[in-house]
């Protein structure tokens, strides 16, 4: 089985992230830079459904030239190779711009499964799958907690509020992953040394037959026009106790929603 | 001068401080304190590949230098110390076979070593013999294909998991000077004669055991001679304790830093009069110290390490191990100290780090005739400083 997953290098969500002043994109130069976290699910499901049925996982990733360390990274966890989609014209593509390039990395890969998270931590629009599934002519199997593979079809169960959904599809298709599908290994550090001897190649927007205006700023559909900081938070509630304490505590949390 | 670490040693330090983080940092004080083994830990270390670190690759391994061997035990020993011993003597016994074996002792034993399938530590220790190896005790003697081994070690680390467990042993009793007649026997687990008599209560070191072993009549096959001719065994031990000593000072950088971590988040979040006791001047000096001394002592380890990369560091890793076990128990000390009466309670890390740190200036030589090995190489002018 070919499994192309789709890895994305994000800004640290565990540092303060900004946008850029003066075109309002995603700043990568500010803080460190790391692999999308919710796409190490997906690299796992990979490579156990590589363990119980062979074939390969190869990384696709469109990203700047440092999202090569991010791409290095996820190899050391065990894929057997890795696509880079490298272009000057790509910075601040749209999401349909991005599918667009995915989606003709994809059609060269000519995977059985396409694997990706269910959301990037910084444009968190969800999606990507939709719009490749779309473009290639192949279902969307949308935020699966549990994926199982046979013969020429995939079948997940779909997390949601109330509990879950068991959607199937004939391959090829694309699946993404919520954090509750599996624990993603640690990479071994024979799996890190061996990262360094791996396959990555590059693809320009020429090699893919896509105009440089038809991506980046240039070709954007959508636009990000202002930005602002968040305000800082209010001090909250408090409630003093007054022999009613725990009543208007209660009040609050269903006032809330929390209970 | 450039004092970084190459790329794959930062990859290897970023998995291992998220491991360690996850996985040994939120079990590490209850379970030393419930005398737990901490199984589910050694099985993490297998599926890192940590077992055959210095198991050449051509047998599955590694093979590390001695930089990222110490950055391996800086980074287990932050978490809990028990657990760098774990894999310390694992490691050293390793590579002496790896160095000293027979073509067939490397292929019956190492690959299962790499992937820690096999576990194995280093019998030297008797009742009546540390610092001086030559006294040991330990007799082989040869009976056709088999040596008749009797003796007791002590403080064996791994005993109840190592198979095999190298012994050192007098093939040759009267043999002067006495380390001519002194031989590596590797002995199997099961081995009939061969018994873990007891598991020595100690105050620290805990999680791996440290045991007395009795050899009785213990048959082994002379196959198991490592390198296969007798009166090596010294110099093949020997050979072992550079790496031994780097083991022991990137441990004590990695406890020295964790009394860092602790005491100054302790002291950013500890309230006095007001403010977090950081805001005064006599925490301040702690820390301050604590950080200085710990900056130099990871110099000096990695120093050390750098140097037997390099060849001889008699002199190099004597004083490292030296400096940093010094600086370790210090640091907890200090640490202990800003953390207040919290210091001294079991539910705080500091006490543990306290335990461990004192025994890092006592095993893999003591700091006193370390001491006089650095003199020795000094006088000898083997080893310069300046």
């Amino acid at each position: 089985m070919k499994i192309v997953v789709l890895v994305k290098q994000v800004p640290d969500s565990g540092v303060e992230r900004t946008l850029r002043v003066d075109d309002n994109t995603v700043d990568r130069g500010s803080a460190g830079n790391v692999i999308n976290e919710m796409d190490e699910y997906a690299i796992e499901e990979a490579l156990r459904l590589r363990e119980a049925h062979g074939g390969e996982v190869t990384l696709l990733t469109m990203g700047p030239e440092k999202a090569a360390e991010s791409i290095r990274k996820a190899l050391s966890m065990g894929p057997d190779g890795a696509v880079h989609v490298l272009d000057d014209a790509l910075p601040g593509s749209c999401a349909p711009a991005t599918s667009k390039v995915l989606a003709a990395a994809l059609t060269t890969l000519e995977p059985d499964l396409v694997l990706c998270g269910s959301e990037s931590t910084d444009g968190r629009v969800q999606v990507i799958p939709h719009m490749l599934a779309e473009r290639l002519g192949i279902a969307a199997l949308t935020g699966a907690r549990k994926l199982t593979v046979d013969a020429d079809a995939v079948t997940i169960e779909r997390q949601t509020e109330e509990g879950y959904e068991v959607i199937r599809a004939a391959t090829p298709a694309i699946v993404s992953v919520w954090d509750t599908i599996n624990e993603p290994r640690y990479p071994s550090f024979k799996g890190i040394k061996a990262a360094k001897k791996k396959p990555v190649r590059t693809l320009s927007l020429a090699d893919l037959g896509i105009a440089a205006d038809e991506v980046g700023t240039a070709g954007a559909t959508s636009e990000v026009v202002s930005h602002s900081r968040r305000p800082p938070r209010s001090g909250g509630a408090k409630i003093t106790d007054e022999g009613d304490g725990g009543v208007r505590l209660v009040e609050f949390l269903a006032t809330e929603k929390f209970v | 001068m450039d004092f970084t670490f190459d790329e794959e040693q930062r990859e290897f330090r970023a998995v291992l401080r998220s491991f360690v983080d996850r996985e040994i940092v939120p079990v590490a004080r209850e379970w030393e304190q419930e005398g737990r083994y901490p199984t589910q830990i050694v099985a993490g270390l297998k599926r890192l590949g940590l077992f055959g670190i210095t198991v050449p690759e051509e047998y599955g391994g590694l093979d590390l230098g001695p930089v990222p061997f110490a950055l391996v035990f800086e980074e287990l020993a932050r978490g809990w110390m028990g657990i760098a011993g774990i894999l310390g003597s694992h490691s050293l016994s390793c590579r002496m076979i790896a160095q000293h074996g027979t073509a067939e002792q490397k292929q019956r034993y190492l690959p299962a070593l790499a992937t820690g399938e096999r576990r194995t530590g280093i019998g030297l220790t008797e009742p009546d013999a540390g610092t001086d190896l030559q006294g040991i005790r330990t007799t082989a003697r040869r009976d056709g294909d088999h040596y008749i081994v009797t003796g007791t070690k002590m403080w064996i680390t791994n005993a109840r998991h190592a198979d095999p467990l190298p012994c050192l042993v007098k093939t040759d009793p009267h043999a002067t000077p006495a380390h001519r007649g002194m031989s590596v026997l590797l002995v199997d687990a099961g081995t009939p004669g061969f018994t873990v008599t007891k598991d020595i209560p100690k105050l620290g070191y805990k999680g791996t055991e440290s045991c007395e072993v009795v050899l009785d009549d213990a048959r082994v096959p002379v196959e198991n001679l490592l390198g296969g001719a007798e009166g090596r065994g010294m110099q093949q031990v020997l050979s072992a304790l550079e790496w031994g000593r780097v083991n022991i000072a990137a441990r004590s950088v990695g406890i020295a830093q964790r009394a860092y971590d602790e005491a100054l988040a302790y002291s950013r979040q500890r309230m006095a009069f007001n403010r977090p006791i950081s805001d005064f001047q006599a925490v301040q000096l702690k820390l301050a110290s604590v950080a200085t001394t710990l900056q130099a002592a990871r110099l000096m380890a990695y120093w050390a390490a750098d140097a037997v990369a390099r060849g001889r560091a008699d002199a190099e890793t004597g004083m490292a191990k030296i400096f940093c076990s010094e600086v370790a128990l210090e640091a907890a000390i200090e640490a202990m100290k800003v953390h207040g009466g919290y210091g001294y309670s079991t539910e705080y890390e500091v006490e543990r780090l306290y335990r461990d740190a004192i025994l890092m200036s006592i095993g893999e030589g003591t700091n006193d005739v370390l001491r006089t090995v650095v003199a020795k190489s000094l006088v000898r002018g083997q080893a310069r400083v300046g």
